[in-house]
């Protein structure tokens, strides 16, 4: 397996993981409360469609040529990247609230049980909530599988690698029966962020007809650098709060220092 | 909201995201990589010039609100 496939499989398992523990919270909430059966339908037919999506858009994608697919694949990474990091530096930094998995599952379960009398046979608020949630999680999901796996031209590697990833939420979420409240959804969600930062760049940088000091080489130095990088925010901006919530004189030593 | 609206909301916000600022700048710096790399002068140093700027800047304003 090449650098950029590895880089590829990670990218994709970790992105995958954190989209489907996101998806398992609402099936989980859904299913407890209301009915599995319908709950599961709900995700069935969310696979079916993003399947179908990966199936239709995946050689569509391939068959561009290739600096026209790595400008159009390394800015859309670029633009989903950047909003992943965004948010996960903010998060990390106390800027934005963590994404709590236990009261999203609290919110999903009192919904269900305010959502009205159980249907006979298919439940449609079960089934419509399951569906929408695999769904809209899993479209980012697709988003990724197809724009690294197209770029590779290895989207049988990238679908392989996000397939293991919900097996192993979905096992998770089963053994413990409850929310995988334990995951460190941020520090996962930064991870993937610089991934799909560093892999924009470097292919978006290609395509526009740029080469790269080292060639493929450069990944080993986009990649820390860009994690560094967003590090040193996360630093910056904590010192930022720290600074704002701390009394006037102690500021003034602060900027004199 | 007509389902057309809904949809093209539903497409910006998963594209584009909180900070529309982002994909246009991204969108620019893509345009200046292409054009300087059809000159002599080296390209490669562009994209990650362009992501320290925007991602800095719109963290920063971000924190500020």
């Amino acid at each position: 397996m090449s650098g950029q496939e590895l880089g590829l499989a990670i990218s994709v398992f970790l992105a995958c993981a954190v989209e489907a523990v996101e998806a398992l919270t609402i099936v989980l909430a859904v299913g407890v409360t209301r009915s599995w059966r319908s709950a599961f339908t709900g995700v069935g037919a969310a696979v079916l469609v993003l399947a179908a999506l990966t199936a239709v858009l995946g050689p569509a994608l391939t068959s561009l040529p290739i600096n026209v697919l790595r400008v159009i694949v390394g800015g859309l990474l670029l633009i989903f990247g950047l909003q992943w990091l965004r948010k996960a530096v903010l998060r990390a930094s106390g800027f934005k609230a963590l994404h709590d998995e236990l009261e999203s599952y609290d919110e999903e379960v009192t919904a269900a049980r305010t959502a009205g009398e159980l249907d006979a046979g298919l439940d449609a608020y079960s089934f419509t909530i399951s569906f929408k949630g695999v769904l809209l999680e899993g479209l980012e999901v697709v988003f990724i599988v197809l724009t690294f796996g197209a770029n590779q031209h290895n989207v049988g590697l990238a679908a392989v690698a996000a397939g293991v990833a919900v097996l192993v939420v979905v096992i998770a979420g089963f053994a413990v029966h409850a929310p995988l409240s334990r995951v460190p959804e941020n520090a996962l969600k930064f991870g993937v962020g610089v991934m799909l930062t560093s892999f924009g760049m470097f292919w978006g940088a290609e395509g526009a007809g740029a080469g790269w000091p080292g060639g493929d080489a450069a990944l080993l130095a986009i990649i820390p650098l860009t994690l560094a990088f967003a590090l040193g925010l996360v630093a910056a901006l904590r010192r930022r709060a720290r600074l704002a919530a701390a009394p006037e004189a102690v500021r003034g030593e602060a900027v004199r220092a | 909201m007509s389902r057309v609206e809904a949809f093209l909301r539903f497409l910006w916000d998963f594209v584009v995201g909180d900070d529309w600022r982002i994909a246009v700048g991204v969108v620019v710096a893509l345009g200046v990589t292409a054009l300087v790399a059809g000159t002599s002068v080296a390209a490669w140093w562009i994209l990650p010039v362009a992501v320290v700027g925007l991602l800095g800047v719109s963290v920063w304003r971000a924190a500020g609100r």
